[in-house]
């Protein structure tokens, strides 16, 4: 991890291209953090990738239920020589969940993106293949949603079978 | 439109690149579905394949088919109970997931962790290394047709689940990890037991290599297949075995050591073009390595607690039930509402079997974290599979699935 100051540092060279791109930083736990602006998160990592954090160890989507902007998608930065990690973190509402797909960095993201598309609902532009991955495909809602409830799924006997999904089958 | 048909229409997203072939009328693209129930997929895997006659020219993967919502259920429960519920995402690497979530809480609450609870951490993960290994060169052999390497595997895999059993009374999800260190310190005899089992361990390690790599058929299916370069590799997140069979000498408890890596002597495995015969080379040498951790982490075992003393966040001694009133309260208080984690996140990277396994924990002050999520490397690894096959024969997409080595119950969790 880089430091306090190392963060801070990273945090201005990416401000010094693009002020508007980053929020703030944190760093609590041995965990540095760069929070961006959704809009310009492709060009953030970018730069991240030619400082050295050229590999995404993790894309992943958290729900900040009740907080708003409520979703937040951590993009988990490695460099291999320093070996050095930092986070970077970009928030979007529910309202309008939409953010640049990094498959163009890395064609590893496919899969996490879409794990974050069918878990949240965050719509990633440009991925060349957003579908759900883990849920059917015919599956309503985002079940990683804080607000999602747990046990929801109505369970099929034979009294209730004609009233459900599947029920001409 | 009835619910089902509707559901029959929209997998029709689910195409395959359909360019023309360009070969005339007798030839045309075959797709064909692979699973998701059929032995070679080492579980509920399903691969549409496009085919050319036998030369496969693209592959999709679907999966889903056995997600069960850990991820959403671990929300639901105290932090130490999510534990087994964490354990059963890799079924193979059971204490990897649990060292992962382990680790992330314990970084969160700021826990320090005792020496021996560590190394008694170490010996449990390595065991399970070189069981997940076991089980994975078993089914792969047995993919290429060799059925007996299967037997001789499981012999041994049967050897550590009965080291599980011994220190934990169960022999999968054994829930032997806990925040803080490890339930129980080790049963009398599980030392000798381990010693016995690590010195045997290298020779057969050294029977499964005369069986195997002297075996034509395993050489030409394996050797010059499906190699991917470690450009494209780092590109697609590949980590492990697969990334280190391509040259890359990657592996998390050389770069950032954990639980006391950096105690113990032992090389990284590496390959040198990437292609099957690596990967397979890669992972049977590190039999050899992890017994060697095992044999040094119980040979240098240090005295100690098996747990650490923070009494509110582990549970006390059962002994002090009976004569504390303080530890029956902080047992009654753990064991009810559980014990709370200070608001944060945290990112907690090992090295499984399989690649890199991060545990993320957002915590919100309560006491149940808020966002579990495991970076599954079965998962990230199995985007790989479709640019290594590309452009081999359909055989050899066997043989590359079984080296890519991914747990279903990983990559759906």
């Amino acid at each position: 991890m880089p430091d306090q100051a190392g963060l801070e540092a990273l945090a201005q060279e990416l401000r010094a291209a693009d002020p508007a791109s980053v929020l703030g930083t944190t760093f609590d736990r041995g965990r540095a953090e760069i929070q961006i602006a959704p809009a310009g998160n492709v060009a953030v990592i970018e730069r991240l990738r030619e400082r050295g954090y050229s590999f995404l160890a993790s894309l992943h989507g958290v729900d900040y239920y009740p907080h708003e902007p409520r979703l937040g998608v951590v993009y988990e930065l490695l460099d291999m020589t320093e070996v050095d990690r930092v986070s970077v973190k970009a928030r979007v509402s529910t309202e309008d969940p939409r953010i640049a797909s990094v498959t163009g960095i890395w064609p590893g993201a496919d899969f996490p993106e879409r794990e974050c598309y069918d878990m949240f609902g965050v719509i990633f532009d440009g991925h060349p293949d957003l579908r759900r991955i883990l849920m059917p495909e015919d599956y309503e809602g985002f079940p990683q949603r804080r607000d999602f409830p747990v046990g929801g799924e109505p369970v099929l006997f034979t009294h209730n079978e004609s009233d459900h999904y599947g029920k001409d089958r | 439109m009835s619910t089902a048909s509707d559901y029959r229409k929209r997998e029709e997203s689910v195409t395959m690149s359909t360019e023309s072939a360009g070969m005339g009328e007798t030839h045309e693209l075959l797709t064909l579905n692979i699973g998701p129930h059929h032995p070679a997929t080492h579980g509920v895997l399903r691969l549409i394949a496009t085919l050319e006659g036998e030369v496969v020219r693209d592959i999709k993967p679907i999966i889903g088919y056995v997600h069960t919502g850990i991820e959403k259920t671990a929300e639901q429960k105290a932090y130490w109970k999510a534990i087994p519920v964490v354990e059963r995402m890799d079924y193979l690497s059971y204490y990897f997931n649990a060292m992962a979530y382990c680790g992330a809480v314990e970084t969160l609450l700021g826990l320090e962790i005792p020496p021996r609870a560590q190394y008694l951490r170490v010996i449990h993960l390595e065991l399970n290394r070189i069981m997940s290994h076991l089980v994975w060169l078993g089914t792969s052999a047995l993919d290429l047709g060799a059925m007996s390497m299967f037997w001789y595997c499981f012999r041994e895999r049967e050897a550590i689940l009965d080291l599980f059993e011994m220190s934990s009374g169960q022999r999968m999800h054994t829930r032997y990890f806990q925040i803080g260190g490890v339930i129980e310190d080790i049963p009398v005899g599980f030392a000798a037991k381990v010693q016995k089992f690590v010195d045997e361990m290298p020779t057969r390690a050294d029977q499964y290599a005369d069986l195997l790599e002297k075996n034509e058929i395993v050489l030409s299916r394996l050797r010059d297949t499906c190699t991917l370069d470690k450009e494209t590799l780092l590109g697609l997140n590949v980590t492990g075995p697969l990334l280190r069979a391509a040259g890359v000498p990657w592996d998390l408890r050389k770069a950032k050591p954990y639980s006391s890596y950096e105690h113990f002597d032992f090389k990284i495995p590496v390959g040198s073009v990437g292609d099957n015969y690596d990967r397979f080379r890669v992972r049977h040498a590190e039999l050899y390595e992890s017994t060697r951790i095992i044999d040094q982490a119980l040979n240098g075992l240090p005295d100690g607690p098996h747990i650490a003393d923070d009494r509110k966040v582990v549970l006390p001694p059962r002994h002090e039930l009976a004569t504390s009133m303080e530890a029956l309260i902080h047992h009654f208080k753990l064991v009810t509402e559980g014990f709370r984690v200070p608001e944060g996140e945290c990112y907690y990277p090992i090295e499984s079997p399989r690649g890199e396994l991060g545990c993320f924990v957002r915590a919100d002050g309560s006491a149940k974290p808020a966002r579990v999520h495991m970076r599954d490397p079965s998962f990230v690894n199995l985007q790989a599979t479709a640019p290594m096959v590309k452009d081999s024969y359909i055989a050899d997409l066997i043989a590359t699935l079984a080296m890519v080595d991914p747990v279903l119950g990983g990559v759906d969790r």
